[in-house]
C-alpha cells in the first residue's frame, strides 16, 4: 500500500462483508418460506424478507465499489484522497441509511417498486452519499494522474449516480413507470456497472501480472465499448411486454444478444493477461477470484441471459424461475465475485499482513461457486417446467408450483452451502494469518 | 485481437460509439413515451382512483410476492389480467366484489399452501385497487401473457 488514504477502503470492506452475510441469510429465509409456506407468514411475510435480501445485496455491492474506488484511485492517480474526512462521513451516513432502511422494512415502512423500496428520505440520503463520494473521487482525480483505469471507473460511478435519479420519477401511468424503472435496473447492471467491473479487473491485472499497462488499457476500452454499444439498446429486452412499442422485440433481441460479447471478451482478456504475465504474484487466491469472476459472469449474464433474451422465447419464460436463475448467477458471477476479488487482493495490504489464509479463502471460493451453480441449475429446471406447464399447457400458477416443489428444496440446500462458503470467506479474510507466505 | 488498434483509436471509438448509441436510445425511449401515452394505454381513464390504487399496490409491496406484466417476484400469481380473471371485464361490479372478497379472505391459513397477508384495506382502498387492476388490464402488452388453448 503506497498511500495512507487507501486505508479508507477498510471500513467499507468490513461493512460490505457484514451486509453480505445478512443478505444470504435473508435469502435462506426466503428459500425456507418457499418450502415451508407457513413459516413466519404471520409475522414476517415473504415480501419483506425478499426486500431485505435484494436491498442488502445492492447496498453491500455499492459499499464494495466505494471501498474499491478508495483503494485504487490513490494508486492510479498517484496522490492521496482529496478528503479522508468526507469519506468517513459518507461511510457512516451510508451505513446508517442502510440500517434505517432495514429496520423500517421490518416495521412495514417502504415504497413499492422492486429494488427501489427505500423510503424517499433514504433515496435522498443515497444521493447525498453518492455526491460526497463523487466529489471526493473526482477532486482526487483532478489533482492526480488520469489513467484510463481511473477514468473508466469514475465514469461508471458517475453513471451509477445519474441513472439512480430515475428512482425519483414514479409516474402514475404503470407502463411509463416500468419503462423508466429499467433506466435504473438495466442500465446499472448491463451498462455503467460493467465499467466499474472492467476497470477494477484491469487494475488488479495490472498490479498482479506485470503486463504492460498500454495493452491492458486498450482491452479495457474495447470491453467497455462493447458493453455500452450493446447494453444501451439492449434495454429493449425489457420492453417487450410492458406497453412499449413492438419494434423493441427486434431491437431488444438483437442488441441484448450482442451483450454476451463484453462478457466473453472479459474471459479472454483475463486468461490471456494472466497467462502472459510472468510475475509470480503470491496472492493466488485473488487470481482465482478474478478468473472465476469473468467465467461465471460469462455464464450467468452471457449464457443464462441469452437463454431467455430473444423475444419469442421470452414471451413464454418472462417472469418465471428462469429469470430468478439468471438473476442469481449473473449478480453473483459479475458483481459479488468482483467485490470478493478486490477484497481478497486488497485485504493483506490493508491489514498489513502477508497473504493471509489463502487455503481457506480458496476453499470458500469453490464452496460458494458450486453452491451458486447448483442453485442456478435447480432454478433453471424449475423454470423450464414452470414455463411448460403454466405458459404452454395453461395450468394454474399455484398448481404448477406444487409440482416443482422438489426443486425449491434443492435450492434451499444449495443456498445453505453458499452460506457456509460466505462464512468461511469472512473467517479466512479476518482471521489472523498464521500461514507463512509461500515464496 | 486489439493488437492492430492504437489506444487512442480505441478511446475514440468508445466515446464516439457510446454517444451515438446513447442518443439513439434516448430518441427511441422518447418515441416510446409518446406511444404509451397515445397508443398502448388509455390516458383518458387514468383517474385519481387508478392513481390511488397504484399507491395501495406500492404501499403494501405486493410486487415482492407477485409479478405485474411479468416483473416482480415469482412467489405468487401474475396479476396483470386478474381483473379479467375475476370477471371484471364483463361486469365491473363482479370484478370489484370478487377482488374485495379475495383480499378479505386472506390469509387462508391452509397448512402447506403459500400465504398472502391480510392488509386490512378500507372500502375506498378496495375501490381504488379495483380501478387500478381494471385500468392496467387494458394496457396493450403485445398479447402477453400467453393464453394456451384451454
Ligand atoms: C407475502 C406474499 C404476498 C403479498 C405481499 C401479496 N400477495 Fe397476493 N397472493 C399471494 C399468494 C401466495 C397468492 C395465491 C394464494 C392462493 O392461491 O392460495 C396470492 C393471490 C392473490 C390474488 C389472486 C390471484 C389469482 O390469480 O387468483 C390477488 C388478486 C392478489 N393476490 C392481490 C394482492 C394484492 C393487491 C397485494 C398487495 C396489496 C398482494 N396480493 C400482496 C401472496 C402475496
Ligand atoms: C451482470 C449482468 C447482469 C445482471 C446482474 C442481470 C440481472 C438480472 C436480473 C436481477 C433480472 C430480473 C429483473 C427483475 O426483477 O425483473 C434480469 C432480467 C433479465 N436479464 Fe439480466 N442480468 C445481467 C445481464 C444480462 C445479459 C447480458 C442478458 C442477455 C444476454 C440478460 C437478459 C435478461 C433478460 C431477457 C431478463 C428478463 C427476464 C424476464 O423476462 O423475466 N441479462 N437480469
Ligand atoms: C450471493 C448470492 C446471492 C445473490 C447474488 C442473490 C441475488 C438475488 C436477486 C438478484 C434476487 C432477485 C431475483 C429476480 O428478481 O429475478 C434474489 C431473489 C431471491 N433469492 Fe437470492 N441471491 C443470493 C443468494 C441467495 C441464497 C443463498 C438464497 C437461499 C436459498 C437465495 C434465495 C432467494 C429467493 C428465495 C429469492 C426470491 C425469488 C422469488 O421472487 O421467487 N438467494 N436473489
Ligand atoms: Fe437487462
Amino acid at each position: 500500500m503506497k498511500y495512507q488514504t487507501q486505508k479508507l477502503a477498510y471500513p467499507y470492506f468490513i461493512a460490505a462483508m457484514g451486509l453480505f452475510v445478512a443478505q444470504v441469510l435473508g435469502g435462506a429465509i426466503a428459500g425456507t418460506i418457499y418450502v415451508f409456506p407457513n413459516f413466519l407468514s404471520e409475522i414476517m411475510p415473504f415480501n419483506i424478507i425478499r426486500m431485505i435480501h435484494t436491498n442488502a445485496l445492492i447496498v453491500w455491492l455499492l459499499m464494495g465499489f466505494f471501498g474499491a474506488a478508495y483503494y485504487l484511485i490513490p494508486e492510479e492517480a498517484e496522490t492521496e484522497i482529496y478528503s479522508p474526512k468526507l469519506a468517513w462521513i459518507q461511510f457512516w451516513l451510508f451505513l446508517f441509511g442502510a440500517a434505517a432502511a432495514v429496520v423500517g422494512y421490518l416495521f412495514g415502512i417502504h415504497e413499492g417498486r422492486e429494488f427501489l423500496e427505500q423510503p424517499l428520505w433514504i433515496k435522498v440520503a443515497i444521493v447525498v452519499v453518492a455526491l460526497m463520494f463523487l466529489f471526493n473521487i473526482t477532486m482526487t482525480l483532478l489533482k492526480g494522474k488520469k489513467t484510463v483505469v481511473a477514468i473508466i471507473l469514475t465514469m461508471g460511478l458517475w453513471g451509477l449516480a445519474l441513472f439512480f435519479l430515475f428512482a425519483f420519477y414514479n409516474p402514475s401511468n404503470l407502463a411509463l413507470d416500468k419503462m423508466y424503472w429499467w433506466y435504473v435496473v438495466h442500465l446499472w447492471v448491463e451498462g455503467v456497472w460493467e465499467l466499474i467491473l472492467a476497470s477494477i479487473l484491469a487494475f488488479m491485472l495490472i498490479k498482479m501480472t506485470g503486463v504492460d499497462r498500454e495493452v491492458i488499457e486498450k482491452w479495457l476500452y474495447v470491453i467497455v465499448g462493447l458493453a455500452l454499444f450493446s447494453g444501451l439498446l439492449g434495454t429493449g429486452h425489457h420492453y417487450y411486454w410492458i406497453g412499449t412499442p413492438g419494434y423493441w422485440q427486434w431491437l431488444g433481441s438483437i442488441f441484448s444478444t450482442l451483450e454476451v460479447f463484453p462478457f466473453l471478451a472479459m474471459v479472454i482478456f483475463s486468461f490471456y493477461i494472466v497467462r502472459k504475465g510472468n510475475r509470480n504474484h503470491p496472492n493466488k487466491a485473488a487470481i482465482l477470484w478474478i478468473l472465476g469472476c469473468t467465467v461465471l459472469s460469462f455464464f450467468g449474464a452471457g449464457v443464462w441471459g441469452f437463454m431467455h433474451t430473444l423475444a419469442p422465447i421470452n414471451y413464454y419464460t418472462h417472469g418465471t424461475q428462469i429469470t430468478a436463475s439468471h438473476g442469481h448467477l449473473a449478480f453473483f458471477g459479475a458483481y459479488v465475485m468482483i467485490n470478493l476479488a478486490i477484497i481478497t487482493y486488497a485485504m493483506p495490504h490493508l491489514r498489513g499482513q502477508q497473504p493471509y489464509n489463502q487455503t481457506l479463502n480458496m476453499w470458500s471460493f469453490w464452496i460458494m461457486c458450486s453452491g451458486m451453480c447448483f442453485m442456478t441449475f435447480t432454478l433453471t429446471a424449475a423454470g423450464v417446467l414452470q414455463t411448460h406447464l403454466e405458459r404452454v399447457m395453461g395450468l394454474d400458477f399455484m398448481e404448477v408450483q406444487e409440482q416443482i416443489a422438489l426443486f425449491y428444496w434443492m435450492r434451499l440446500g444449495s443456498g445453505v452451502v453458499v452460506i457456509l462458503g460466505v462464512l468461511l470467506f469472512v473467517y479466512a479474510t479476518f482471521s489472523k494469518g498464521k500461514e507463512k507466505q509461500a515464496s | 485481437m486489439s493488437e492492430g488498434m492504437t489506444k487512442t483509436a480505441a478511446r475514440n471509438i468508445f466515446f464516439g460509439g457510446t454517444i451515438f448509441f446513447f442518443v439513439i436510445f434516448v430518441v427511441l425511449t422518447a418515441q416510446s413515451h409518446f406511444y404509451i401515452l397515445e397508443e398502448s394505454t388509455d390516458v383518458s381513464t387514468l383517474t385519481a382512483s387508478v392513481e390511488r390504487g397504484k399507491r395501495v399496490w406500492e404501499e403494501n409491496a405486493c410486487i415482492n410476492c407477485h409479478t405485474l406484466f411479468g416483473e416482480g417476484a415469482y412467489f405468487a400469481p401474475e396479476l396483470g389480467k386478474v381483473w379479467v380473471k375475476f370477471g371484471g371485464a364483463d361486469d365491473p361490479e363482479t370484478g370489484r366484489e370478487t377482488l374485495k372478497a379475495w383480499m378479505n379472505a386472506m390469509p387462508t391459513g391452509i397448512e402447506g399452501r403459500r400465504q398472502m397477508p391480510q392488509f386490512n384495506l378500507t372500502d375506498q382502498e378496495h375501490e381504488d385497487l379495483a380501478a387500478f387492476f381494471e385500468w392496467i388490464s387494458r394496457v396493450d402488452t403485445q398479447n402477453w401473457p400467453p393464453k394456451p388453448a384451454e
